[in-house]
């Protein structure tokens, strides 16, 4: 493999592997204050750039963007007081068919209100055929717009669970939701923020990497599929593991490239949560005990 | 401060409290002693609104708190230390703190350094622990923090659940010095125990709760001296 091939594999790997984090630290941020696995966070990802896509037609990009991350984040918040909260005491199982469902109703949804059609923004900078050249080869901008916002949420999101009240509120409640309710705060409204920040990051995400993936109403499912790898491979509820985790499995999977068809990328990818599923279930970087005491 | 009146509370269609009614006053120490499985810690959580309850009243400082949320109990004056501490093990000792005295910076929207050096004042270790993870601590301090987390939110009234519980016996003296030190800071203090001793060694006045009924109650020093308290829970046997 030449070098050139080499960095241009890899920087296709960063680039799917940051989306992949993003999609796994959504998960994470939902499974820490509630035990549940969110099956819809990849449908955010969708509606983020549904929307973000339809909105562009009468107002600038960022201006766009930013309406489609934040109606996103109010559909987030409205699935959650709607569909869970006034559940008492509800298993986790049951919690976790209600978001299947969901994922499922989302999708249906935007198949009728945008069609079938593949949609995709513009690019950020330029367009397909620009590039910038890096380490010898060429990039298109659009791949450092992607790592960059990735990198941006990440960097923000550890921020605000270290310094803000409210983080650490969060915080709290995922490390011990009888505590946290004993020291005044109110559990249900944090599970209400966890969905509405996730489904923030998620559509932010879906609208950086529409213009390389393109959007289409069921393409939230195999981001789905993937950042539920990614979580499962970092360990469950660790963020900062899941970016890790994202990276390795986005490289493994450009390179994959070089030596198997393009048709088994994905077969790839589950090939590995299978394994990792029943050789490490509490992930690369989670701790056994941890994941012993934890009900899912 | 707190009154209780035919109190029924109970998971699903079991009933584990059956109609009873207790009362604390101010800058009292109260203990509730009895078996496991009596109620003890179902009588604290219903009081703390983790636990509904199915009827009967509970009044705190004169108002009805029976269909008020846990964490508006909480800032209404009442915290609970439950049992086996439920810190929270991830975040650092001062982190917990701060957290506890989340509902006091909410209501002020004052710095709760002040009252986070007054911690530090009662339990000096969990200053010297501050930037340690909460979980990493030994069982004693982690109770202590428990109690100092709970102080945080300056309650009116204190509630204990088994403080004692799986501590080594140096370690309990302790923690009972620093509840008979709370009461003489002007707190009242709600204390439950197995270890019925210690806890009425300190305590004002108790109840002896069994299968969800008090069956005796009175002066700490009356109790110590009754002989069905001595023989069920202070291991003495009594000529009959």
């Amino acid at each position: 493999m030449t070098s050139q091939l080499f960095i241009q594999y890899l920087f296709a790997g960063i680039t799917y592997g940051s989306i992949y984090a993003i999609v796994a630290i959504g998960f994470n941020i939902i499974y820490n204050t509630t035990g549940i696995i969110n099956f819809a966070q990849g449908e955010f990802v969708m509606l983020g750039g549904m929307i973000a896509i339809s909105l562009h037609t009468i107002l600038p990009l960022p201006l766009a963007i930013g309406l489609a991350v934040i109606t996103t984040m109010i559909i987030g918040a409205l699935i959650e007081i709607i569909f869970i909260r006034w559940l008492k005491n509800p298993s986790v199982l049951r919690m976790i068919i209600i978001t299947i469902g969901l994922s499922i109703l989302i999708r249906e949804a935007a198949l009728h209100i945008w069609g079938e059609g593949v949609r995709s923004l513009p690019y950020f900078n330029g367009n397909e055929i620009s590039t910038i050249r890096i380490m010898g080869t060429n990039i298109s901008p659009q791949v450092l717009w992607v790592i960059g916002v990735c990198a941006v949420i990440v960097a923000l999101l550890s921020l605000f669970f270290k310094f803000t009240s409210l983080g650490q509120e969060m915080r709290a409640c995922a490390a011990n939701r009888l505590a946290a309710t004993l020291c005044g705060i109110s559990t249900k409204n944090m599970v209400t923020l966890s969905f509405m920040l996730s489904a923030g990051i998620g559509a932010l995400a879906g609208c950086v990497v529409s213009p390389i993936t393109y959007t289409q109403y069921d393409g939230g499912t195999p981001l789905a599929i993937k950042g539920f790898t990614v979580a499962v491979l970092g360990g469950l509820g660790n963020s900062m593991a899941a970016v890790i985790a994202g990276l390795l499995l986005g490289i493994i999977e450009s390179f994959s490239v070089s030596v198997v068809p393009l048709a088994f990328q994905d077969a790839i990818s589950i090939a590995i949560l299978l394994t990792i599923l029943f050789v490490r279930p509490h992930g690369l970087f989670g701790s056994k005990e941890a994941a012993g005491l934890k009900e899912f | 401060m707190l009154k209780i009146k035919n109190l029924e509370a109970g998971y699903g269609k079991l009933r584990v409290l059956k109609r009873i009614s207790m009362h604390v006053d101010t800058g009292e120490i109260v203990t509730i002693i009895g078996a496991n499985g009596a109620g003890k810690t179902t009588l604290l959580y219903t009081i703390a609104g983790i636990i509904k309850a199915s009827a009967g009243d509970i009044q705190l400082l004169g108002n009805p708190i029976n269909q008020t949320k846990p964490e508006k109990i909480v800032a209404a004056g009442c915290s609970l230390v439950p049992e086996g501490r439920q810190v929270f093990s991830t975040l650092t000792v001062r982190q917990n703190l701060i957290l506890g005295g989340y509902v006091q910076y909410k209501k002020n929207k004052v710095n709760t350094d002040a009252e986070l050096q007054h911690i530090y004042d009662i339990f000096p270790v969990m200053q010297q622990r501050e930037n340690q993870l909460a979980g990493t601590l030994s069982g004693g301090e982690q109770q202590m923090l428990a109690m100092g987390r709970a102080l945080m939110a300056k309650p009116k009234l204190i509630m204990l659940d088994e403080p004692s519980t799986g501590l080594a016996p140096l370690i309990v003296k302790n923690i009972f010095e620093i509840i008979g030190k709370l009461r003489n800071a002007g707190n009242t203090v709600l204390l439950i125990e197995q270890n019925a001793k210690a806890a009425l060694a300190i305590a004002d006045r108790g109840y002896v709760l069994e299968t969800g009924k008090f069956i005796l109650q009175g002066p700490s020093e009356d109790l110590l001296v009754n002989r069905d308290v001595q023989r069920a829970y202070l291991g003495r046997e009594v000529a009959v």
